[in-house]
């Protein structure tokens, strides 16, 4: 186990961590104002990743293909909202989850349709590509910093909006009381959609971001989506704030815990025993994690509504 | 079956409870005697329910203590609270949809009873069950409605199941919060007269708007102005004082 | 002062009792002549077909009991399956091979697990409780994916079915069935019950208003745990009857899209009417099995479907069908 390493390691754990805020950032702010479980969310980051994919084979440029993508998944996404969701607002959350589940297997095996179930690759634009030399024997990959510097832009621009601007003051009254809110006068209908649109478009974002690192392929939102409830659940339904110190916790527990459990147990058992418990616990550390802080905190860590 | 001297039924020493910076019960201290009817009253803000619902369980206090039958029950949950005996009705109506006005009434008998844990037997049709809580919907008028869905009854109907239920845990206290809420005239006659009729069994706490009612029931009154008990004494004492007066600017004291 | 004028005990309305006895006596009859169909039409396939939807409809009935009468949605509900299955390939691996240890080791261990998670879950409400469940079911998905020593990632071949009190009386497809046949009977049965009884009553009530429940007098939680317990005990009842059926138990048995399959099943069918627990694993597995044959990418028709039922067909297919009969309800 070497510092750099570690460096290394903790390095993708923020970045797998702002990753996972970005995703989650729409999911618990959907969850919190509309009470709406979205289980479609992982599906609108793998479509997002798709759809820079189709769109940058056709203009054969990074950022243009970027911006094309997010406006398609915005349309897609508002799309959804008018056809199906907006319906299902106020109904059972079991009615949610099978609606929602429902849409991730027409996506997940739409895209296989369209595009076959081979993982497609997207190219890290020339500019922003290699590695960069952090320390003595340290190359990190640019584009990794980029996703990570591009992560934190987003959380402080979220901030900002919500915590500054009249439709972000709305937004927090929303996730916690929306009937208030609505009773104040206030179209709630538009600031649902407002409020989905701009969900999708982060969930879409961060596909797009993340689509040159992993293989963009049909499923690939389904293991994300499942990390991102466990960081809305941990930081607390509603609260950006919840999400983005949850998102970071977990990107950094997970990409550490992977990479180290083996050593780590080592110091107590034998290698061969290690090697196979070793990956199993880390695989399981977060929701160790997340069990271990729902019982003390029952709502997440900063839940927006009180109680 | 003496009272001044008795113990209290229920004693509230110094109970407080705040919501951020807003004060919703200020330093209450309270004596309620055995088998008297005791109002609560108090301008709308007043902080009523919230303390019904700290003496019931479901909110717990700040600071303070409340002692009923003699034992502290400051942070007893709201169901071990209602199997000492400490049963109260709802200002919202609280009962159970998709089920009979019967069995509204029998969950209560049946909680009452012990032995739920049982896996087997229709509990619909057990007449150990059934029976008492007939009982007491005859008593509360109730009975001719017994097989109605709960949720189709009028809303003066509902508020009689709500009691229903209530008394059928046959309490050592009964909560009353808001009971002639949005009924009419006529059916608040009937309840007037529902509870003179159990006035002296138990002990009654009853919080209301309707002065009617309340200096109609009322053995003693206390009056709650923002959180806290500014007077408390015989109806005819209430009335007269200026300070109560005061604090129902504008309401009808007759 | 008893002698009320209206009898207390006064018997439910005849149509309503009539619904409640032929429904379930028509699925019952249906699902005991798959085997004579399977026969005249000389389709094999359909005999495992119907064992696989009455194992599954085991599942669904206890996951029913406590998503349709205690309010409680478990997107974990695989977990136990898989914990089930599991004790049946492990013993069948170390020489247990015999029902009379594998089917209480599985039900029990599934008991267990339900116990001590849902000490923790049930301090949780509404969607914490959702992604606590789903927590605990990837919790078991990971440790079977360790186990090495019984196949990890790729799973475990089981010699051969459990023999009964030694004896080989489930080796064919027909004993099994049939076998199966009447777990799903029993533990549909044990579940109308228990829904009716006095425990029933009080979950029912808690589903409503809980708050009332507990003003009466009522530790909704304890109840509720018991309930859970329940459920997460004949879901491994139905992970034995899966490990039996297929001869292979693997981590995919315990994945959370399975979780999510159950969930399905139920609202499918209607959820808190235990029925369509069992009709929502037919028409799940059925129209897997159909639209498969008429679609490779099945799954693309079957999404929608799926949102269609949600928003026109509330109550699921029992609902529908509760509409037809009775327009005017």
């Amino acid at each position: 186990m070497s510092f750099t390493l570690l460096l290394i390691q903790t390095l993708n754990g923020l970045q797998l961590g702002v990753l996972l805020f970005l995703i989650a950032a729409g999911l618990t702010l959907v969850f919190g104002v509309m009470d709406f479980i979205n289980l479609a969310h992982g599906v609108q980051y793998m479509l997002g990743a798709y759809l820079a994919v189709a769109f940058y084979g056709i203009v054969d440029n990074f950022f243009i293909a970027l911006v094309l993508a997010l406006l398609a998944s915005l349309a897609f996404g508002l799309l959804l909202e008018f056809l199906v969701f907006r319906h299902l607002y106020g109904r059972d959350h079991l009615d949610q989850l099978m609606a929602t589940f429902g849409i991730i297997l027409f996506l997940n095996h739409g895209v296989r349709e369209l595009w076959g179930a081979a993982p497609l690759s997207l190219p890290v634009p020339d500019a922003l590509s290699g590695a960069v030399r952090l320390m003595p024997g340290m190359l990190y990959p640019v584009w990794r910093i980029v996703i990570i510097a591009a992560g934190f832009g987003v959380a402080a621009g979220l901030y900002l909006l919500v915590t500054y601007t009249r439709i972000g003051m709305l937004v927090r009254a929303g996730a916690s009381n929306a009937r208030m809110v609505s009773a104040l006068g206030v179209n709630i209908e538009l600031l649902f959609m407002i409020v989905f649109g701009f969900g999708t478009m982060l969930a879409g974002f961060s596909g797009i971001m993340i689509a040159p690192i992993l293989s963009v392929e049909p499923g690939m939102g389904d293991n994300i989506l499942i990390l991102a409830f466990v960081v809305i659940v941990i930081g607390g339904i509603g609260s950006i704030r919840g999400a983005f110190i949850a998102a970071l916790m977990i990107g950094l527990v997970d990409t550490l815990g992977r990479s180290f459990s083996v050593d780590i147990l080592r110091l107590v058992m034998a290698p061969s025993p290690a090697r196979m418990v070793g990956p199993a616990i880390a695989s399981m550390l977060i929701y160790v994690l997340m069990a271990v802080v729902l019982y003390v905190r029952p709502s997440g860590l900063f839940p927006a509504r009180g109680r | 079956m003496s009272n001044g001297l008795a113990e209290p039924v229920l004693r509230l020493e110094g109970l407080s409870k705040n919501f951020g910076s807003l004060v919703v019960t200020d330093n209450v201290t309270l004596d309620i005697v055995p088998s008297e009817l005791h109002a609560i009253i108090g301008p709308n803000g007043a902080g009523k329910t919230t303390l019904i619902n700290q003496l019931s369980g479901l909110i717990t206090p700040d600071a303070g203590r409340i002692i009923f039958a003699g034992a502290d029950v400051t942070h007893l949950p709201p169901n071990l609270r209602a199997l000492r005996g400490l049963s109260r009705s709802f200002q919202i109506t609280s009962i159970l949809s998709g089920f009979s006005v019967l069995e509204n009434v029998a969950l209560a008998v049946q909680a009452r009873m012990g032995s739920s844990f049982r896996f087997f037997g229709r509990a619909a049709k057990e007449k150990a069950l059934n029976d008492p809580a007939m009982d007491v919907l005859e008593r509360t008028g109730m009975a001719h409605r017994a097989h109605a869905d709960a949720n189709a009854l009028s809303h003066g109907e509902k508020r009689a199941l709500e009691l229903a239920i209530a008394l059928a845990m046959q309490p050592k206290l009964l909560l009353l919060d808001e009971p002639m809420a949005g009924i009419g005239p006529e059916e608040t006659d009937k309840q007037v007269e529902l509870l003179r009729a159990l006035k002296g069994q138990m002990t009654m706490i009853l919080v209301e708007h309707d002065m009617t009612a309340v200096f109609a029931l009322a053995d003693r009154i206390s009056v709650l102005v923002r959180g806290s008990i500014v007077k408390t004494g015989l109806p005819v004492e209430v009335r007269a004082d200026p300070q109560v007066v005061t604090a129902y600017l504008g309401e009808e004291m007759e | 002062m008893s002698g009320a004028t209206i009898t207390a005990s006064q018997t439910v309305p005849a149509p309503r009792l009539a619904r409640e006895i032929i429904r379930p006596a028509l699925i019952f009859i249906a699902l005991a002549l798959v085997p004579l169909l399977a026969k005249l039409l000389s389709a094999q396939y359909l005999l495992d077909l119907g064992s696989r939807v009455m194992i599954f409809a085991v599942a669904a009935v206890a996951l029913d009991l406590i998503v349709g009468y205690c309010g409680l949605v478990s997107l974990g509900h695989a977990g136990f399956i898989g914990l089930g299955a599991y004790a049946v390939g492990i013993l069948s691996a170390e020489g247990f091979g015999d029902a009379l240890i594998s089917l209480p080791v599985a039900v029990g261990a599934s008991m267990l697990f339900a116990l001590a998670t849902g000490l923790i879950c049930l301090r949780t409400r509404g969607v914490y409780f959702i992604m606590i469940t789903l927590a605990f079911g990837q919790m078991i998905y990971f440790i079977a994916t360790s186990l090495a020593l019984y196949g990890g990632d790729n799973g475990l071949t089981i010699a051969s079915r459990n023999t009964i009190v030694g004896l080989p009386l489930i080796k064919t497809d027909l004993a099994l069935y049939y076998m199966i046949f009447l777990f799903l009977l029993g533990t549909y049965l044990f579940c109308r019950a228990l829904v009716s009884s006095r425990f029933g009553r009080v979950l029912r009530g808690g589903k409503v208003n809980a708050i009332r429940i507990s003003t009466i007098g009522f530790d909704i939680k304890r109840y509720q745990l018991v309930a859970y317990v329940i459920s997460g005990g004949l879901a491994g009842l139905s992970g034995f009857l899966l490990a039996n059926s297929t001869e292979f138990v693997s981590p995919a048995y315990m994945s959370w899209q399975r979780s999510g399959e159950l969930i399905v099943m139920v609202i499918f069918g209607g959820v808190g009417t235990l029925d369509g627990a069992i009709i929502g694993s037919a028409a799940y597995l059925l129209s897997e099995a159909w639209l498969s044959g008429l679609i490779e990418n099945w799954k693309v028709v079957f999404g929608p479907i799926l949102v269609m039922v949600v928003l026109f067909a509330r109550g699921g297919l029992i609902g529908i069908s509760a509409k037809l009969w009775r327009p005017q309800s």
